[in-house]
């Protein structure tokens, strides 16, 4: 991938939506031209490195970190719900639902 | 979203002459571990909203995981069962979406390194040629964290539809979850939905004896989704399949894909296209209704998780946990059908009555096998029938069934009083020796008791004793019978006839 | 006691400990400072003034029973508003978190509570630490001490500023890019970006987890030296934590002597696209660093060059992913919902009302390079370049001890003076970023003043992993040598405020 990618305002209104913040319509541009910019600027990341360098996800080799399997003490509800914008019967309550559960 | 009117159904003989089926299940495990995956709460079920939770399983901003050690183990024993290969290095993996009852926004799961993959299950189902064992190919086995529970509020049936709003508690959010993927399920024919309910059926039996979950699919701790799809023969490429959720026990599983096996015939014989997508099972009216379309899929966006490091479990670890699994419920049912020498058809009652742990119970508190087997299969299993319950149910214990046939073994009663013995204790009157005891069920052994019976049975019937006198010893059994009757059956037949034959002189054995 | 606020974190517990001075005045002599200057600074989001009197009160009390104090005892601090702190508000700079607050300390704030420091209040940021001005809190920027129209760096401007301003003698900062070196660089403090893993991640609210870590902000080598020792070491909370113990820090900040040191000078760091002025204090600290003993010697990192095309692929991508929770159903701020509206409608008011124009770009970047397709050729090769620049790292302290760079590529900017070219605003960081990515320590501490503005310079410090004293060492000595030559600590020559 050598030359900058082209992104359009409505590539960006697809990335707002998986994203799930309201971008204006009459913002998308500014967005994508940008992406554009920043996206030209990386893009030579994908030229360097070679089939055998490996990825690094983790920057200390660190492996099986595990906790014994003790139960400890949780939040109160009150504690839980305390930064809530709104409760029911003790539970979080959320605007209604559209999709179905994954 | 009406859910009344049923789709065009082709009958399922015309649809197995027409299309190959092809399945794929996927089973979600809930661990019963004491703790959540990546933190210390409470798992225990029923505890008022929101109060088995912290900051990590909230999701609150700053808090981290910690990956439960006793959850790996599980994920690892169950690969072992589940034949497949343990991950010599994996990582978890964020998977991204927006859900209310997802509190970080993303699901911590593993995506393309499995903790355990490439293994399978033997299956065995009844088909027209007898059992067969059918294999089912098992992708990989993973981990992943639950959601938590959201309840629809404003609408008229509680579900998504129609709500005006949704309250949400957390408790369950995080607790481990293991979830198993098979291969595409190939090959079963007309079986297929029997093939299906029998690999859930004894996946469930496999957890079950590995003491990983309580396994309730009523409850929510097992839970299945069946993808089904057709194709014209098996040598077509796939077909689109549905994903079919809300199967909420075994024979909604088989009923589901057979439900969708014919209603996607009838679509595609008529030319048209099946719809990927997800559908749900409605067990009231037996039948799927579709939920949302899968055309618009949600790109995921998974990366390795950079809040937990790598698992690698040491061969010697995995070794050591390869050495805590239980006998392979096939590998168990060939061996003591070897054991007891009984054939298939035996075997099968045993199994289909619910009887073979309570019969290797009672051998193991010291009754011989066929015993056991007489008694759970006979008596019990007709008393269980009777009163609609499980045998396990029934309030008699392999020891009770020990108890009785050391009674029966000492003559202090015979079959016939064993079984009032039996109704006893079911009746909850206490241990077979207090049943003995209260209702006076035990055999005379006192032999002046039997003479005077004896004496008092011929008296009543001279004649008889002059025939036994005469040579005609067949005619005892009429004297037999009185004194039996006389003591209630408390007498032991073989002793009444011994003593008949000594008090008349005459030889038994002639 | 006069002027409490010019002494050093050593000095004060010093005070404290004979009894010189109460906690409480301590405490009090650093309000009445921010309540002095804070209006021109804006260091602090928040001012926890009971809290902290309550606290200064409780050393005091430990004090007169006679109990052991620990050496930090009865020293305020400024904590970056980006750690939570039990019920005291924490809002990472942004809008969406207005008001919230946490219902528990983050392991750091509870390591510094235990050991006796008084935090002052939370400091000023950059949205969710995504800047190097300050200028893009939510709540206003922070002005940098030296010259109040420019810039104290960031995203950890408060932190810096609270130091440079006397407000606070230590400060905890956050580092993902470079957001505690910077600042450090650009207000003549020292600031310290620990060995990722040493000082636990709990409670510190995500920004980019694989390159994240809290760290010590002071105005001399010791001060944060003595609060390093404070924060480090294993938290089992973490699981990202290094169970290696801490080294001594403190003793190593008493260096002098750097005979048999060996001092690498990136190529790839401090070339053409540094500020001249920064360049020639540089190459002055270099001689210092020889006249005390050390050896020089040039060093190449190649792969240093892609190190910030790398970071701002694997930032916005996990940053996409842990600014998600930010959605208003369970804490913050909730926009737009009319009661009819749809959860995934008021999700995205909600975080269009509370995210600001940088943070939402870097999320939209994030989306794109983790996307389906995009994965391969974006954030995994990114992930690969972080393991050519470990190699480059490794292969470089095989031949040398620490390395060192200029800090920043140029002093303090004006305000506004880069707001409208996201790319030239990332370049400030352009120094740093390898040590983020390849999960190594950096120290930056000041070297002087550039001559033709007479704004701070700092030097950066890299040690190995893991060797986080070494980088205590070479600064400890290299900030005597300096105060040597100067008299007098740098920030005194600071303009009064």
């Amino acid at each position: 991938m050598s030359e900058t990618p082209k992104i359009s305002a409505d590539d960006v209104a697809h990335l707002a939506s998986l994203a799930r913040i309201d971008i204006p319509a009459d913002r998308l541009g500014y967005y994508a031209e940008q992406l554009e910019v920043i996206l030209g600027a990386v893009a030579k990341v994908s030229e360097v490195a070679g089939d055998d360098v490996p990825a690094t996800s983790h920057p200390q080799p660190l492996t099986n970190v595990f906790r014994e399997d003790i139960v400890q003490p949780s939040l109160t509800a009150q504690q839980a719900l305390s930064g809530a914008p709104s409760v029911e019967d003790e539970r979080f309550r959320v605007p209604r639902i559209l999709d179905e559960e994954q | 979203m009406s859910t009344t009117i049923k789709p065009e159904l082709m009958d399922y003989d015309e649809v197995i002459e027409r299309f190959d089926p092809v399945m794929g299940l996927e089973v979600h495990v809930e661990l019963n571990t004491n703790s959540k995956m990546f933190c210390g709460c409470a798992t225990g079920f029923g505890a008022p909203a929101n109060t088995q939770v912290c900051p990590v399983c909230l999701g609150l901003p700053g808090a981290l995981p910690v990956v439960n050690k006793k959850a790996i183990e599980g994920a690892i024993r169950i690969g072992l069962a589940l034949n497949c290969e343990i991950a010599q290095w994996c990582r978890f993996a964020r998977k991204n979406y927006f859900y209310p009852d997802m509190p970080k926004n993303f699901q911590t799961s593993q995506y393309d390194e499995p903790i355990a993959f490439n293994g399978y299950l033997d299956v065995p189902i009844e088909t027209d040629e007898g059992i067969q064992i059918f294999r089912v190919d098992i992708e990989r086995a993973h981990m992943e964290e639950d959601t938590g529970k959201t309840s629809h509020q404003g609408g008229a049936t509680g579900r998504i539809h129609g709500a005006d709003y949704s309250i949400v508690d957390y408790n369950r959010a995080g607790i481990p979850l293991i979830e198993v993927v098979t291969k595409p399920i190939t090959g079963a024919g007309k079986y297929a939905p029997a093939v299906a309910r029998a690999y859930v059926n004894m996946l469930r039996d496999l957890l079950r004896a590995l003491g990983v979950s309580d396994v309730r699919m009523d409850q929510g701790s097992l839970r299945c989704d069946a993808n089904v799809s057709l194709r014209p023969s098996a040598d077509a490429p796939l077909g689109t399949r549905t994903e079919t959720k809300n199967v909420n026990s075994l024979r909604s599983i088989e009923k589901a894909i057979r439900f969708e096996m014919q209603r996607q015939a009838v679509v595609l014989a008529a030319g048209g296209t099946i719809t990927q997508e997800t559908r749900h099972w409605h067990e009231d009216t037996n039948l799927t209704t579709s939920g949302r379309s899968k055309s618009d899929a949600e790109d995921y966006r998974y990366f390795p998780e950079p809040d937990l490091v790598p698992i690698a479990p040491a061969r010697q670890w995995v070794e050591e946990l390869r050495a805590t699994l239980p006998e392979p419920p096939t590998v168990r049912r060939a061996r003591l059908q070897e054991a007891w020498g009984v054939n298939d058809t035996e075997m099968d009652s045993i199994i289909n009555a619910g009887a073979l742990d309570l019969v290797v119970a009672t051998i193991a508190a010291g009754a011989d096998d066929a015993s056991a087997r007489k008694w759970w299969l006979g008596e019990l299993s007709r008393t269980a029938n009777d009163q609609g319950v499980e045998l396990s149910d029934l309030a008699i214990s392999p020891a009770d069934i020990v108890a009785v046939e050391t009674l029966i073994a000492a003559g202090t009663i015979n079959d016939k009083l064993a079984r009032e013995v039996i109704a006893g204790v079911l009746a909850g009157e206490g241990s077979p020796d207090q049943v003995v005891a209260a209702r006076g069920l035990g055999i005379v052994s006192d032999d002046s008791s039997l003479l005077a019976a004896i004496e008092e049975a011929i008296a009543a019937a001279p004649d008889i004793a002059e025939k036994i006198r005469s040579g005609k010893v067949q005619a005892a059994g009429a004297i037999v019978g009185a004194v039996m009757k006389s003591t209630r059956g408390q007498a032991d037949a073989a002793k009444v006839r011994s003593l008949l034959f000594a008090h008349l002189g005459v030889d038994e054995s002639a | 006691m006069a002027d409490l606020i010019h002494k050093t974190a050593a000095e004060l517990a010093a005070v404290v400990a004979s009894g010189e001075a109460s906690a409480v005045e301590v405490a009090q002599a650093h309000l009445n400072r921010i309540g002095a200057v804070d209006g021109a600074v804006h260091a602090f989001l928040h001012v926890d003034t009971d809290g902290a009197l309550a606290a200064a009160a409780a050393v005091d009390a430990k004090r007169a029973a006679g109990d052991k104090l620990g050496p930090l005892a009865g020293v305020p601090l400024g904590l970056k508003d980006v750690m939570c702190m039990k019920d005291i508000p924490t809002t990472c700079g942004s809008k969406i978190l207005e008001g919230w607050r946490p219902p528990y300390d983050a392991t750091v704030t509870a390591r510094l509570k235990a050991a006796g420091i008084v935090i002052l209040g939370k400091t000023n940021m950059d949205e969710f630490a995504m800047g190097s001005s300050t200028e893009h809190s939510a709540y206003g920027p922070t002005h940098n001490p030296w010259d109040l129209e420019r810039i104290p760096g960031g995203s950890g401007g408060g932190s810096s500023a609270c130091l440079a301003a006397f407000e606070a003698p230590l400060s905890i900062g956050t580092d993902t890019g470079g957001s505690i070196r910077q600042p450090a660089a650009v207000t003549a403090t020292v600031g310290v970006k620990p060995t990722y893993g040493a000082v636990s991640r709990y409670g510190l609210i995500a920004l980019a987890s694989s390159l994240d870590q809290a760290g010590p902000c002071a105005r001399t080598v010791l001060d944060a030296a003595m609060l390093h020792q404070v924060i480090a070491g294993y938290d089992p909370h973490d699981s990202t934590s290094l169970t290696d113990p801490v080294a001594d820090m403190v003793s190593a900040a008493g260096t002098r002597d750097l005979t048999g040191m060996k001092i690498g000078v990136v190529k790839e760091l401090g070339g053409e696209g540094y500020q001249s002025g920064v360049r020639q204090r540089f190459t002055e600290a270099l001689e210092i660093l020889s006249g005390l003993g050390a050896e020089i010697i040039e060093v190449s990192c190649p792969h240093f060059d892609y190190a910030l095309a790398a970071y701002y692929l694997i930032l916005p991508s996990e940053c996409s992913s842990n600014l998600a929770k930010f959605d208003g159903m369970r804490y913050g701020v909730r926009a737009g919902d009319d009661g009819e509206s749809s959860v995934e409608q008021v999700m995205a008011r909600t975080r269009a009302a509370g995210f600001g124009e940088e943070v939402t770009r870097r999320i939209i970047l994030g989306t794109y390079a983790l996307s389906a397709g995009y994965y391969d050729a974006y954030y995994g090769s990114a992930q690969k370049i972080r393991t050519l620049i470990q190699r480059d790292f490794d292969d470089a302290f095989a031949r040398v001890d620490v390395l060192v760079s200029p800090t920043a590529p140029t002093t303090a900017f004006k305000l506004g003076e880069k707001l409208d070219d996201p790319l030239a605003m990332y370049l400030n960081d352009i120094a740093t970023i390898p040590a983020n990515l390849a999960g190594t320590p950096g120290m930056s501490l000041p070297i002087g003043l550039a001559p033709e503005d007479n704004l701070p310079v700092g030097i950066q410090i890299m040690a190995p992993a893991r060797k986080d004293e070494r980088m205590y060492a070479v600064g400890g000595a290299l900030e005597a040598a300096l105060l040597a030559r100067w008299g007098a600590p740098i920030l005194t020559q600071a303009r009064a405020l």
